[in-house]
């Protein structure tokens, strides 16, 4: 077969491709199946089995780039500790994210207030927003919640918020859940408070850096982990939601094929034209 | 001095704070707290510095006229007047309908997802062009790749649905990621931090001086 004008193909072919791939699906989806890993399982578990009342600290560390892989994790994340009356502390290590973190969490607890929950700031939840400093935010975090964060996102004095009262450090809280696209994220959680205040931890990350994860997931220091758009997807059917990135999870099928078949047909071309040449 | 008084800073700092995990007494822990905090403000007085050397490179380059001036000059009124609005706004910054947020969801964010949707495309254009094997190395490589990649998506059961359960691409998929993946990163890991370690002791011992800048 001759393959020799594929090797000349204008790349832009592949950019149309890609773009109806994903587009397509996103428009119409096709409803392919959703299956469930036992990494996702342990996630909801983990949350699943916290007493009501408990105290969890949720720290968002992403910014806009990481948003259709983060986000959904983070809204079926918190609204499932809403529904288990945990209440919530939010962190945000990332400068960039601190904005797009209290606009997903304030959606969330709106949807909770629209279904007739109770959910209140200061009581319930209370973002912290975002404190420069990376694994020292985390270390100083072990000193004293409201040490490290004297003011919250919304600039209210962090030691008058009702919640906040009862927050002193890593120990009052029941479980740290972390959403992660980078540095710093899941890898110096574990390794600064995990290791070294014992708090129980799960993850939700990018595809790209879950299997860096793996080793603390099989070691116990991660108690679940939500590997990219995937992990989110499995976790909303989990939930029995259809969120953003159930929605994704077509268009990425689609794109995950087309990428594995430019690999083997770009093998093929480079296999004929030695062929050819031989 | 210029050099013998940092290297002391260095090595005396150092090993205080790897005392302060080990020794919980207040006399220790108070001041090794207090140097936590003065490692958070010195990163965040890192972003007034970062700034401030962002806008003397693109002035200069743009008083120089240098070919992609314009650019600089783009990058310089963006970044004035965002933080001149974010300074106007004050503490409100945050508050529905501010320019600040204005900014932040229809500028910086839209801004940011649109560089990571281009990576999908050139990830194609990529994979087609340059991924090619030539060994057999590169071989498991990419059957590991094409696994992982089908095995991660619900289309990937969907193509192997025919096969026994251990064999579909998520059960595969889930075997490379929790046997070779995974002793292949723990090796990579305590690597990184034996790497880490020798590292932290050569700077405290005064072996390791480049962070003081000049040659030795």
């Amino acid at each position: 077969m001759d393959l020799s004008k594929l090797e000349r193909l204008d790349r832009r072919w592949l950019f149309l491709v890609v773009a109806v791939l994903v587009m397509g699906p996103l428009l119409r989806p096709l409803g392919v199946p959703l299956g469930s890993s036992a990494p996702v399982g342990q996630f909801y578990q983990a949350i699943d089995r916290l007493p009501a009342g408990s105290i969890v600290l949720m720290s968002c560390d992403y910014d806009p780039g990481g948003k259709p892989e983060m986000v959904p994790m983070t809204r079926t994340a918190f609204r499932h500790l809403l529904d288990r009356k945990c209440r919530v502390v939010f962190t945000c290590l990332w400068t960039g994210g601190s904005g797009l973190v209290d606009e997903t969490i304030e959606t969330v607890a709106n949807e909770a207030r629209a279904h007739g929950q109770s959910v209140v700031y200061g009581r319930d939840y209370v973002d912290l927003g975002y404190k420069a400093g990376y694994e020292a935010v985390m270390v100083l975090m072990g000193k004293g919640i409201v040490n490290a964060f004297p003011q919250d996102q919304r600039a209210n004095q962090t030691a008058s918020l009702p919640l906040m009262r009862e927050v002193r450090d890593y120990s009052s809280f029941a479980l740290l859940v972390n959403i992660s696209a980078g540095y710093p994220g899941t890898k110096e959680w574990v390794q600064q408070v995990n290791s070294r205040f014992h708090l129980p931890m799960v993850s939700g990350c990018t595809a790209v850096s879950a299997p860096e994860y793996f080793p603390y997931l099989q070691s116990g220091q991660l108690r679940g982990l939500l590997g990219g758009m995937a992990g989110a997807a499995e976790y909303e059917k989990l939930r029995g939601e259809k969120g953003s990135a159930t929605r994704g999870m077509d268009a990425q099928s689609l794109a995950h094929v087309f990428v594995a078949l430019c690999i083997v047909m770009g093998n093929l071309v480079q296999w004929s034209k030695t062929r050819r040449g031989a | 001095m210029k050099r013998e008084l940092p290297l002391l800073l260095t090595a005396v700092i150092g090993l205080f704070m790897i005392m302060s995990f080990f020794v919980p007494h207040h006399l220790v822990s108070v001041p090794a707290d207090y140097l936590q905090q003065c490692a958070v403000i010195v990163v965040a007085f890192g972003y007034v510095l970062g700034g401030a050397n962002a806008l003397r490179v693109n002035l200069e380059g743009i008083a120089r006229r240098q070919p992609d001036w314009m650019y600089k000059l783009v990058l310089v009124a963006s970044l004035v007047l965002t933080v001149v609005i974010g300074i106007l706004e004050g503490r409100h910054w945050q508050d529905t309908h501010t320019i600040s947020m204005f900014l932040y969801n229809q500028v910086y964010s839209s801004m940011q997802g649109t560089m990571f949707a281009l990576l999908a495309f050139y990830i194609a254009s990529a994979a087609f062009r340059a991924f090619r094997i030539r060994t057999v190395e590169a071989g498991l490589l990419a059957a590991a790749a094409l696994i992982v990649m089908l095995g991660r998506v619900p289309i990937g059961d969907w193509f192997t649905g025919w096969l026994p359960p251990a064999l579909r691409a998520s059960a595969v998929q889930d075997w490379i990621m929790n046997v070779p993946q995974n002793a292949a990163k723990r090796a990579v890991l305590m690597g990184a931090a034996l790497g880490v370690m020798a590292t932290g002791l050569r700077v405290i011992l005064g072996i390791e001086r480049s962070y003081l800048g000049g040659g030795d």
